[in-house]
């Protein structure tokens, strides 16, 4: 009954810098839904772009009904039978749901046949679906529905749906479990990549465990639960702390309160009463998988959106909610957001140019409107050598610079301007261990000096080495702080995964 | 095997050489096509292009010329760097131009029996006026109800040259014209000076020329200048900075139509004389090659002004020596936006072709 449908052996897929896949090697039984679960970055995407034909592996080999399984594009991937459903949906927003159905067909087929064949695949999975609505009219669900329908109409033996929950209502996640159930009972395969550990539990058959790239276990979700679930997810993290509580004082010089943010948008996550206190001196770590309202609380922090419906932000007693950046920039209050290119730098300008983005009071770099360029200059030569940012001088490029020499450069500019309180998102994604090392070296000595840092991070392990309260953030919702050196590891992994208790 | 047709692949580093030789590559092209254009004509490709690029050049009166027609079109093109640099796609410079003579022109108008030192200066700061004007209604357009500034600029072209049609017709119309849709000529006063006597080149070149400088300044020296750059490059960290948008929006597309009212200003009080309804052969849109073929850099538009200002003379003279129609100067500009962008494609990108199995 339950044999298996795609043998993966020894799949092994290398970035410059990472190796996204390690040897992954696991196999998935016909007729079931086979949860891959993982934290960011544990390779899952990889490996289903691999079996969807996105990417080639470097090594490996992957085996569908017993036979070699090898694709160049998705068009021959759903030629052998595998469909997928991204995240972000690839639907023409001005056509209607037909035409778009019509657009995705890869053979010849007429009119007619066309809508039996999507009356029939409609009914029999509880597919509902407006031929005639134009598809800006939709709701996430309903595009879902679209995409789903489009890839049954190529009778798919595989069906890989990547965080398919991720923009869905809770009503519609139930229709979608009910769709799921119907394409299983008729033979259908199933391939459920997510983070959330309750899905898994509640839909999935047997689930493959990802961390860092590798294959960590695979068995039936019978035998698991929430909790032995997290922890491999997450893995044994350090647990020898030299976190150092001592320079903290107790004064708490900046407070959110109550923060709520409504977005109207399915690929945003609204924020639903965020509130939390951050003493001088002492580094506040927000964790949590992607998606669930990090990079919408970073704007608020920042000052980029202040369309906030409700809640206060105060700043040394002063409210500034709804201060743009440069007025918190004004009060010492320094960033660095996420996105290195083109966010917190411009890579087509100069690093010296770069220097401009961000400017305190206390710097003279402005005169009357007119650009000092020597000043400028200056600090920019002092933040490459103090930070040991590896370039050819202050007129390079910021394209020109490596990941991780372009963040030194970054977080050097901002830490140089000694602000009170320095807001970090992300401070050491996708650089090498060199500058991850060095970077967390100077947030900690920063810390010490009497500034308060917020670092929001996917980067479980980095968050524990450094902070010193730690809370986690799921669905636009912050949970209660804890002290990192007193917090079990298990706990982050239940609140990451949505399970509070 | 390999597919029969090339898939376009991200660069990931463009060099910076070829970057600076794209506007050469782009003129060379264009006149190995123009060749080929001539030969199939029946033409000598040789005599053609002398006709149309070198002999238009060969007297003191020809270079004259070309200053007058270079004149507006770099004047234009500096005013539209500051769009383009922020990314801002103003198309409508042709109609601002109108306006700017439509104003400035009106007080030529109102006073056309004054003759006194403050009427040109009055009239060109008018030009600068309602071409600003002009140009924010895309701005406030954009801004407050995110419009598109392509479609809304370009519309405003047709409607700016329906008022001028109007005016030349109607109120405006010269009582002494025996009914020709121009108005009253201007007083002496009211005239851009000549800067040589018996030549056409007029003072409008020293403002242009000006123009041309305080905007190099502002662009590299200025935090304005950074601001536009930036938020063109990326709205992102324009954000980050805390750059606000909105008014730089604002002030591109005001200090765009400021300079390309004063161009048509100049235009109607330089050469012509008085406001009547072909006031420009399309200086606002040609401006736009101008921009881009001279890398939205001062210097850079002072040569393409020049050089798009040559397929001018050149359609003339061609249609006078050759008896070709003078649409073939378009064909030269066409041509040369085409390799322009084709090239500057091609930095960024390039063409692989996909193994197939």
């Amino acid at each position: 009954m339950s044999d298996t449908i795609l043998n993966i052996e020894n799949i092994t897929k290398s970035f410059p810098r990472v190796v996204a896949n390690k040897k992954v090697t696991f196999d998935i039984k016909k007729n079931a839904v086979h949860a891959i679960l993982g934290e960011n970055g544990a390779g899952k995407s990889t490996l289903v772009k691999i079996l969807y034909g996105l990417l080639e592996p470097d090594e490996g080999n992957i085996k569908l009904n017993n036979k070699d399984f090898k694709v160049n594009s998705p068009a021959e991937a759903r030629k052998q039978g595998i469909g997928m459903v991204f995240q972000h949906f690839s639907l023409f927003d001005s056509l209607s749901v037909k035409e778009n159905l019509i657009l995705g067909i890869d053979e010849k087929m007429s009119y007619s046949d066309l809508e039996d064949k999507l009356e029939n695949i409609s009914s029999r999975y509880n597919l509902p679906l407006d031929l005639d609505a134009p598809i800006t009219a939709l709701s996430a669900g309903e595009k879902q529905r679209v995409e789903i329908v489009r890839i049954l109409l190529q009778d798919p033996q595989i069906l890989i749906m990547d965080e398919p929950t991720s923009v869905l209502t809770p009503q519609e996640v139930e229709s979608l479990f009910v769709t799921l159930n119907a394409l299983v009972k008729e033979g259908r395969t199933i391939l459920y990549i997510t983070h959330k550990l309750e899905e898994v539990i509640s839909i999935c058959d047997t689930v493959t465990i990802m961390r860092s790239g590798e294959i960590i276990d695979t068995s039936s979700t019978s035998n698991q639960t929430a909790k032995t679930l997290a922890t491999n997810m997450l893995g044994q993290k350090l647990d020898d702390l030299k976190t150092n509580y001592g320079h903290i004082k107790d004064e708490v010089n900046f407070e959110v309160k109550n923060i709520s943010c409504d977005f109207n948008d399915p690929f945003l996550t609204d924020l639903k009463n965020i509130s939390f206190q951050v003493r001088v001196g002492e580094i506040y770590g927000i964790a949590g998988v992607a998606g669930n309202g990090q990079s919408e609380l970073m704007d608020i922090l920042t000052g980029e959106n202040i369309n906030i419906k409700s809640g206060s932000i105060t700043f040394d007693s002063k409210k500034i909610e709804k201060y743009g950046p440069q007025k918190r920039r004004d009060l010492s209050i320094s960033f660095v957001p996420e996105n290195r290119l083109g966010h917190s730098a411009v890579p087509e300008l100069s690093l010296s140019e770069n220097i401009l983005l961000s400017q305190f009071p206390k710097n003279n770099f402005i005169k009357n409107g007119i650009i000092l360029k020597n000043n400028v200059d200056d600090f920019a030569n002092n933040v490459i050598n103090e930070f040991n940012v590896i370039t050819p001088g202050n007129d390079a490029k910021a394209s020109s610079l490596s990941g991780g020499n372009l963040q030194k450069y970054v977080i050097g500019r901002e830490i140089s301007s000694k602000p009170k309180i320095l807001i970090i998102s992300h401070p050491t994604w996708g650089i090498d261990a060199g500058a991850e090392h060095s970077i967390r070296e100077s947030l900690i000595e920063l810390s010490q000096n009497g500034t308060s840092i917020i670092v929001i991070s996917q980067d479980l392990d980095e968050l524990i080495e450094i902070t010193h309260k730690i809370s986690v953030i799921y669905d636009g919702k912050l949970s209660k702080p804890f002290r990192t050196n007193e917090v079990e590891i298990e706990k982050l992994g239940l609140l990451m995964g949505g399970k509070n208790e | 095997m390999n597919s029969l047709f090339p898939s376009i692949v991200s660069r990931s580093q463009s060099s910076g050489l070829m970057n600076f030789f794209v506007p050469i590559i782009s003129i060379v092209l264009t006149l190995i096509t123009g060749s080929i254009i001539f030969i199939l004509l029946g033409f000598d490709p040789v005599y053609a292009l002398y006709t149309f690029f070198i002999s238009p050049i060969s007297s003191t009166y020809g270079i004259s010329e070309l200053f007058v027609k270079a004149t507006p079109l770099a004047l234009i093109a500096i005013g539209l760097s500051y769009c383009f640099k922020n990314n801002i796609y103003n198309i409508g410079a042709e109609g601002q131009l109108t306006m700017g003579a439509i104003f400035g022109g009106g007080i030529g108008i109102l006073f056309h029996d004054t003759n006194a030192f403050w009427l040109l200066p009055l009239m060109i700061f008018a030009g600068a006026i309602g071409g600003a004007l002009w140009g924010l209604i895309p701005a406030i357009l954009k801004t407050k109800f995110n419009t598109n500034e392509i479609l809304t600029s370009l519309m405003l072209v047709y409607v700016a040259l329906f008022i001028l049609d109007y005016l030349v017709v109607g109120p405006w119309k010269d009582p002494f014209g025996y009914s020709f849709p121009k108005s009253r000529p201007f007083s002496e006063s009211g005239r851009m000076p000549l800067l040589f006597d018996g030549l056409r080149v007029h003072f409008g070149l020293i403002i242009t020329l000006f123009l041309i400088f305080v905007s190099w300044f502002i662009f590299s020296k200025t935090i304005f200048g950074f601001q536009l750059k930036v938020s063109g490059y990326s709205p992102k960290a324009a954000r980050y900075a805390g750059f606000n948008q909105t008014t730089l929006v604002f002030f591109a597309f005001a200090i765009c139509g400021a300079f390309a009212g004063i161009a048509g200003l100049a235009e109607v009080s330089g050469p012509i004389g008085l406001l009547y309804r072909d006031i420009s052969p399309n200086y606002g849109f040609t401006a736009i090659i101008v921009a881009f073929l001279g890398r939205l850099h001062p210097i850079g538009i002072i040569f393409a002004s020049l050089v798009i200002a040559l397929t001018y003379l050149g359609a003339e003279d061609a249609q006078l020596f050759l008896q070709i129609p003078s649409a073939v100067g378009f064909i030269f500009q066409g041509l040369v936006l085409f390799y322009l962008l084709g090239a500057e494609l091609l930095i960024n990108y390039k063409l692989t072709y996909k193994k197939l199995l």
